[in-house]
């Protein structure tokens, strides 16, 4: 954002682009923590369904366990439930929201 | 090297061997037909519902979600559950067998663990025999243990190429 936009561009641009952003905003997947499932196997999981490397597998792991919940992937609202779903088939505790 | 210690172990074919006692196997071999009895008679019982975790807070966006998918994820369970049971005596699993026992074990740990209410500081060594729940968290030890057994000898070689060392 640059310092010259006026506010009235801003008012006149607002509703439309608005629409747009709420459209395009992308839908998040989200692990949540339980007391359950293996550090070793949920790391296993993200390498096997995102192809993520071991070591960045690891570290969203480890942010599940520490923070609670993490962002694994993200896109369009087909892509993030058919995400959550193959997450639910594997036993792991996931939601999706919008961002 | 301790590959004689290693009771799974994954071979260059991308097999799993087994090299588990007969005692283990008929363990593993009643187990599944009792998780899929309960997912065929109480689907609603509340033990299972570590396996159907909502997707969306919306109730409307969830009851869509589980219309399109329910059905699906109590299929695919049920497969892997199958494929434990009738693997249960072999030395050597496929890579689609290997990944149901890998599935079944931690379907079975959910609800079990649900059952017992696991939590983070429930201590699985040194268990009280007198405790009522003493025999199932001492399954639950159990099915834990191999499920570690199962991730370690995948863990060596599932993603090649996006592999590295690096270790938790």
């Amino acid at each position: 954002m640059t310092s010259t936009l006026a506010p009235a561009e801003v008012e006149v641009g607002q509703p439309r682009g608005a629409d747009a952003i709420e459209h395009d905003r992308p839908w998040v997947v989200l692990v949540w923590n339980d007391p359950i499932n293996l550090m070793s196997y949920v790391t296993l999981v993200l390498q096997k369904l995102f192809g993520y490397s071991k070591q960045k597998a690891t570290r969203l792991m480890l942010q599940v366990h520490h923070e609670g919940k993490a962002v694994v992937a993200s896109g369009t609202r087909e892509k993030a439930e058919y995400d959550v779903a193959r997450l639910h088939a594997h036993g792991l505790w996931a939601t999706m929201r919008q961002d | 090297m301790f590959s004689h210690d290693q009771r799974i172990e994954r071979t260059q074919e991308g097999e799993l061997r087994l090299r588990l006692p007969r005692a283990e196997r008929e363990l593993l071999r009643g187990l599944p037909t009792e998780l899929r009895d309960l997912l065929a008679a109480a689907p609603a019982d509340p033990n299972l519902r570590r396996l159907f975790p909502p997707a969306y807070e919306d109730d409307a966006d969830e009851a869509e979600y589980r219309r399109l998918t329910h059905a699906d994820l109590v299929e695919g369970r049920r497969q892997a559950l199958r494929v434990l049971q009738e693997t249960v005596d072999n030395d050597r699993l496929s890579p689609d067998e290997a990944h149901a026992w890998l599935t079944a074990l931690n379907d079975l740990r959910l609800v079990l663990g649900t059952r017992l209410d696991v939590r983070e500081e429930t201590l699985l060594s040194g268990l009280d025999p007198s405790e009522s729940r003493a025999p199932e968290l001492a399954l639950y030890a159990y099915l834990s243990g191999l499920q570690e057994e199962f991730v370690a000898a995948f863990g060596g070689g599932l993603l090649q190429g996006t592999e590295d060392t690096q270790s938790v």
